[in-house]
């Protein structure tokens, strides 16, 4: 299985990058886009596990250290 | 006395370090690399500035797992003085040892002397300072902005644990005077025990005049001080 893992800042939390590329995209004339938030992406190769253990392994690590849990939330998908 | 200085993969202050322990303090000083298990029976423990594993996921993730890691917990909880510097300071906060989290800084990445103010006298780290004392001491970081959810933020002005706060050169708290956005100005901080300090400013950069400024000789100074009146 293939576990995607999406890690991105509490929305509590502010986002200086995220701040940063919406001022840019303004510049550059995309006034449409109203806000911009930079999160995290990983994929996890899991061999020989079910849909629920993979789950179960990507939160794990997610929760261990993908995500920082004072300032980051994470969402998971599991694919085959 | 003898000062660990604390060395991973992309440290790059831990000769700062080990120079102002050494030869501006004239204390004996040892480098521990990252995968080693114990201190060398240390007395004082210093995780320096740098960028540990090329601040690779988020500053501090990965060097918090290093091997030494276990050893600096156990000198923290049996009451040692641990002092975390910059890159040190967001290892604490990855391992736990201290409250809150760093976010990138609300501009840039910033290289520059600040000022800080000692709000609390009763650390290790700043026992000889006056309250109040204004420090001026040199910045070099992109991810110093303090963060803390409310809850926690008011936990450590309760318990008194902001030990360094951003001021301008009159010491007082402005917005000007926070070189990255933390929250309530916070430079450095320590946990419910006071043992173990946290700071992103350099003060072993600035031990000696030549530098800029020797302002920063005093945290050393104290730790040092600290254990002789232990003793």
């Amino acid at each position: 299985m293939t576990a995607r893992v999406f890690v991105t800042l509490k929305p509590s939390v502010f986002d200086p990058q995220g701040h940063t590329i919406t001022e840019a995209l303004h510049q550059m004339g995309y006034a449409g886009v109203e806000d911009v938030r930079q999160g995290k992406y990983f994929e996890l190769a899991l061999p020989g596990r079910s849909a629920e253990e993979s789950r179960a392994l990507a939160a794990e690590v997610a929760h261990k250290l993908l995500a920082n849990p004072v300032i980051e939330s994470y969402r998971i998908e599991v694919t085959e | 006395m003898k000062f660990a200085i604390v060395v991973f993969p992309g440290s790059n202050c831990d000769h700062d370090a080990y120079h102002a322990a050494k030869h501006v303090l004239g204390q004996d000083a040892v480098f521990v690399w990252h995968k080693e298990t114990d201190l060398h029976g240390a007395d004082v423990v210093i995780l320096p500035g740098g960028f540990a594993h090329g601040d690779y996921l988020r500053t501090g993730a990965i060097a918090r797992f290093s091997p030494v890691m276990g050893a600096v917990q156990s000198f923290a909880s049996a009451g040692g003085p641990l002092i975390g510097i910059c890159n040190g300071f967001q290892v604490l906060l990855e391992a736990g040892l201290l409250p809150g989290a760093m976010l990138r800084n609300t501009d840039m990445y910033r290289c520059q002397f600040v000022h800080v103010r000692v709000e609390q006298t009763d650390t290790p780290f700043t026992n000889l300072c006056a309250p109040g004392q204004v420090l001026k001491i040199p910045i070099a970081h992109g991810e110093g902005n303090y963060f803390a959810d409310p809850e926690a933020l008011e936990e450590l002005e309760r318990n008194r644990q902001v030990i360094f706060r951003y001021v301008s050169p009159a010491g007082e708290v402005t917005k000007e005077g926070n070189p990255n956005g933390s929250l309530r100005n916070i430079a450095g901080i320590c946990n419910r025990a006071r043992n173990v300090v946290g700071l992103m400013p350099h003060p072993e950069r600035a031990c000696e005049s030549p530098l800029g400024s020797a302002d920063g000789k005093i945290v050393l100074d104290s730790v040092v001080h600290s254990l002789i009146a232990r003793v």
